[in-house]
């Protein structure tokens, strides 16, 4: 059997059993009702996010002083900060920070954990030993601790701010890709695809990423909540987003301040922040279910 | 048990070269000219050629480690980069405040979250153990950013029963600390009841099922032995992983905290260091606090040895 | 020694008409329904039956242990020494429990808490329900120990279950459950578990220990033959009835309900030559109750009336039965 073989072969059992995974998983993931309620919100919040300009009822950064504190009412639903803002329109324009920055910091995470992860859980030995190691190491130092130190260093912006809470959160996703990349190591093709000469490549290509993908689709979810979290942690100390921009950490930390005279200021971007990170945790729990066992089995 | 224990803090010794290694490099991470960059826009040569011999980066990276862990292991690690004072003077001055805000806030999570847990697990169904579950399902995800100034603005402004910020030493007037420990003790207190209290209630629902809970029943046992005695002891085990996890979260989210509550701990220090690009004080900190989580790990997994009697027998 | 099969003369337990009843799938079942029988004093008893016939959850309700959110006991009366159970309420029933009756469950591997010694957990039930200081306790639990057979009792009473094996964890289990020299014991198949050579040496302590501490030992079991070897009576149970009754002597040499015969012709050794001889046929579910005789669908000797009257448990000379045919039918029996 020459490679091309083997890789023809392969990737024609490789596209059947993901369609069969496919129609599976939507069976499943249909019955999750809460994990479909959180999907339905993140998408409503994503495209209000997107299309900001449109949606937002007012100008989020439009002052005017004869409505500081206004209560919300016809004409800001959710009322106006100290500056006359309104707190609806800040916080879909916030949306755009929050979820972006997420996003960014997922990706972060994503370059540096998966690749190590594949490449650790493949070759195992002094390698994954070594990057184990380190991931344990990362992972014993407080996740925020970590990452303003990191944002010390590199100057407090949002992107540093971004790049921090990917390193912190990439430990995170090594381990899961590792551990995919073992059982799939395990597998008996693995072995045949070596003794026929294929290089660990395209291993790692034609069958590794395939059987991680599962796992790693529910950590990402798990991953963009914290970053919406960290996000707004960061934000809200003053080190991540600076003003005039706003996400819902700047928001949440600007009406801190003004705490004793419209509570309400706190209340909203508070809980968007939880809204935001209970969906991403119930949808990534709802894709643990509906994936997690057939993973193991195959 | 001491075989269990010495074996555990073997594997200590490569974490936690590697944790003075992360902190160590952090400073790598500097783009550029870490002394130009440190410096600012403003800086004079002069200033510049100061910064560069406080790091010490005239020298070779493994000569500066070596001599930096060298001094860290003796406790001490340089000097903050303007002020000039020692970072361990500051991370010791600091340290009491944080200590005493974690130390109060994981006890109050264990003393709700083990009890409503418990209460919950045993009497698993009832409309007390839903709106428990419930709760604790929301609590989890609570942020303390969001928790701290509803607390703040419930307890210490409209009811004005604790005090909103600041805080008192325990030297000066313990009854004075203890108060203004409170608030910020639950608020940080508020996501790690709930998880506790999560695996202690899915801990008790698991044991209560085991055959030597009914023999313990049918011996006749008391309900108290039974349940805090046999029960307890067997459904602990997942909850002090819980717990330890919690440990190192808790050193993260007190630096919100203390921000918040203005209370001068290492955490409102280490902000205040960021803003200043105060290089060695982070340093000091990621070491420091990196060393005591790895150590508290160490220290929970030993602890297994006292509620499995299974693992003591395998070490 | 008693005539009638289902009576005693001192009775240490009685139930009269118990039923059991589960919440499932199809609504509350009953799983235990108009058992009524006596354990006389010192007597040993045999609950026999297949898997799933309410053997276990008869005992449990002696107990009180029935699982109170998905169980309950419907109808019927407990009566321990006299006393009613069922009025008690849970503390009471909590210091019979382990004084007045005790219990032996199958499963010895996981029946003893693996986080405290043996020790720790036989002082606990003694100081629970007799006046003992700690090193009073301690020392009877080192008698108890040595009694059931296990050498080295002064360093096995510090050893935690995971370093004992099963043979031994029942043994513990058993000095547990005697150590406040309860009137009854209920052994639910306490053998089951362990090794063939293992469940000889612990049936033969039971009768042992029972005929130096005088106890009634009501012993549920599937197996005739342990039945055939310790009890004095045996109790049959069908799909939660009980479709028999008889002193052991009778039930082998001459049973009258076919199910018995079926259990007793399937009995391996006894005909070391024929293949084994399983009843054919399941037990029927209990939302599915045919509407005759429960055992008709399976048995070989059903005639037509079998199939349209439940039949009821008639007295036939000193003991019982539960069918239309025990007069005229003569099953086959073992031994004699
Ligand atoms: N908690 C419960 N909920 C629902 N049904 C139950 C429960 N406990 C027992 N049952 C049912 O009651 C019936 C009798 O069970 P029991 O455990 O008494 O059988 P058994 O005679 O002891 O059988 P075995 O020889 O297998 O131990 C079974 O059909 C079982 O499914
Ligand atoms: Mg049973």
């Amino acid at each position: 059997m020459t490679i091309a073989d083997h890789d023809m072969s392969s990737t024609a059992v490789e596209s059947a059993t993901t369609e069969s995974r496919r129609a599976r998983f939507l069976r499943r993931f249909r019955r999750q009702g809460w994990a479909i309620g959180a999907l339905v919100f993140l998408v409503i919040v994503a495209i209000s996010a997107i299309f900001a300009p449109w949606v937002a009822p007012h100008d989020p950064l439009s002052q005017s002083l004869t409505d500081s504190f206004a209560g919300p009412g016809s004409e800001y639903w959710l009322g106006a900060d100290r500056l006359g803002r309104d707190t609806l329109s800040r916080l879909i324009f916030g949306a755009r920070y929050s979820l972006l920055a997420a996003a960014q910091a997922v990706l972060v995470a994503t370059v540096l954990g998966v690749p190590i992860g594949v490449i650790a859980g493949l070759a195992r030995g002094k390698i994954d030993a070594v990057a184990s190691l380190v991931a344990d190491a990362v992972l014993s130092i407080p996740a925020i601790v970590l990452a303003l130190a990191i944002i010390g260093v590199l100057r407090p912006n949002l992107t540093n701010a971004m790049i921090a809470i990917g390193i912190v959160y990439a430990p995170r996703l090594f381990r899961v890709v590792r551990s995919a990349a073992i059982s799939v190591r395990e597998e008996t093709y693995i072995d045949a695809a070596r003794a026929s000469g294929v290089g660990m490549l395209t291993i790692a290509r034609t069958h590794v990423i395939p059987n991680v993908l599962s796992p790693l689709l529910v950590q990402i979810s798990l991953a963009l909540g914290f970053a919406v979290l960290a996000e707004a942690g960061i934000s809200f100390l003053g080190l991540g987003v600076q003003p005039p921009d706003a996400s819902w950490g700047v928001i949440l930390g600007q009406g801190t301040v003004k705490l004793e005279e419209q509570p309400l200021l706190i209340l909203f971007p508070g809980a968007a922040i939880l809204l935001t990170v209970l969906a991403f945790n119930v949808l990534g729990d709802g894709l643990n279910d509906s994936l997690g066992r057939e993973i193991r089995r195959e | 048990m001491l075989r269990l224990a010495a074996r555990r803090l073997l594997k200590v010794i490569p974490l936690l070269l590697l944790v003075s290694f992360i902190s160590f490099g952090l400073l790598n991470l500097v783009p550029g000219d870490p002394a130009v960059q440190i410096a600012g826009e403003f800086a004079t040569e002069e200033q510049i050629e100061d910064i560069r011999a406080g790091l010490g980066l005239d020298r070779p990276w493994p000569v500066r480690y070596a001599s930096w862990l060298g001094d860290a292991v003796r406790g001490d690690f340089g000097v903050s980069l303007f002020s000039k004072v020692s970072v361990a003077t500051q991370i010791w001055d600091r340290l009491p405040a944080t200590l005493s805000l974690i130390g109060l806030s994981l006890a109050i999570s264990a003393l709700i979250g083990v009890p409503a847990g418990t209460f919950a697990g045993w009497r698993e169904g009832t409309v007390l153990d839903r709106f428990l579950t419930m709760g604790t399902t929301v609590g989890v995800a609570v942020p303390v950013f969001v928790a701290a100034p509803v607390l703040i603005l419930i307890f210490g402004i409209k009811l004005d029963w604790l005090p909103a910020t600041g805080y008192v030493p325990i030297t000066a007037n313990p009854i004075d600390w203890a108060r203004s420990l409170m608030l910020p003790a639950i608020a940080l207190a508020l996501t790690g009841a709930a998880e506790i209290a999560r695996q202690t209630r899915a801990g008790v629902i698991d044991v209560k099922k085991q055959d030597f809970v009914r023999t313990a029943h049918a011996n006749g046992l008391a309900t108290w032995q039974v349940l805090g005695k046999h029960t307890l002891k067997n459904a602990m085990i997942p909850v002090i992983t819980v717990i330890g996890l919690q440990i190192g979260r808790l050193f993260g989210l007190s630096v919100l905290i203390e921000q918040i509550f203005n209370i001068p701990g290492l955490g409102s220090r280490l902000i205040a260091a960021v803003f200043e690009n105060d290089v060695p004080f982070i340093q000091g900190t990621v070491l420091i606090l990196g060393t005591v989580i790895v150590l508290v790990n160490a220290a929970v997994d030993i602890s297994y040895g006292y509620f499995n009697p299974r693992v003591r027998a395998a070490a | 020694m008693s005539s009638h099969a289902s009576s005693a003369v001192d009775p240490v337990l009685q139930i009269e008409d118990l039923a059991v009843e589960f919440i499932t799938e199809h609504g509350w079942l009953t799983v235990v329904d108009g058992v009524s029988f006596e354990v006389g004093r010192g007597e040993t008893v045999g609950l026999i039956g297949e898997s799933g016939c309410g053997k276990s959850v008869t005992a449990m309700a002696v107990l009180g242990l029935i699982e109170q959110r998905s169980g309950r006991v419907s109808r019927g009366c407990i009566r321990l020494d006299g006393r009613d159970l069922l009025a008690l309420d849970s503390r009471e029933m909590r210091e019979i429990r382990g004084r007045k009756v005790a219990m032996v469950f199958q499963e010895p591997m996981t029946s003893i808490d693996p986080a405290f010694t043996v020790g720790n957990q036989m002082v606990e039930v003694l100081r629970r329900h007799l006046p003992m200081s700690r090193s009073q306790a301690r020392q009877r639990s080192v008698e108890l120990l040595d009694r059931v057979g296990i050498t080295d009792p002064h360093r096995r009473i510090d050893s935690f279950p995971h370093e004992l094996s099963g043979g031994m964890r029942q043994r513990v289990l058993i000095a547990m459950a005697l150590s406040c020299e309860p009137d009854l014991l209920i052994a639910d198949e306490p053998t089951t578990a362990l090794d063939v050579t293992v469940q000889a040496q612990v049936l033969d302590l039971l009768a042992g220990l029972q005929a130096e501490m005088g106890m009634a030992v009501l012993l549920v079991t599937h197996d005739l033959g342990v039945v055939s070897e310790t009890c004095e009576r045996v109790i049959v149970m069908y799909a939660g009835e009980i479709v028999e009754t008889a002193s052991t002597d009778e039930l082998f040499a001459r049973p009258l309900h076919p199910y018995t015969a079926a259990m007793l012709a399937s009995l391996p050794g006894l005909h070391p030559d024929e293949p084994l001889d399983p009843i054919p046929g399941i037990v029927p579910p209990r939302h599915a109750l045919p509407p005759g005789c429960w055992f008709e669908p399976r048995c070989e000797h059903a005639i037509e009336l079998c199939g349209s009257g439940h039949p009821t448990l008639v007295a036939v000379g000193g003991r019982s039965a539960r069918c239309l045919r025990a007069d005229d039918l003569r099953l086959p029996g073992v031994g004699s």
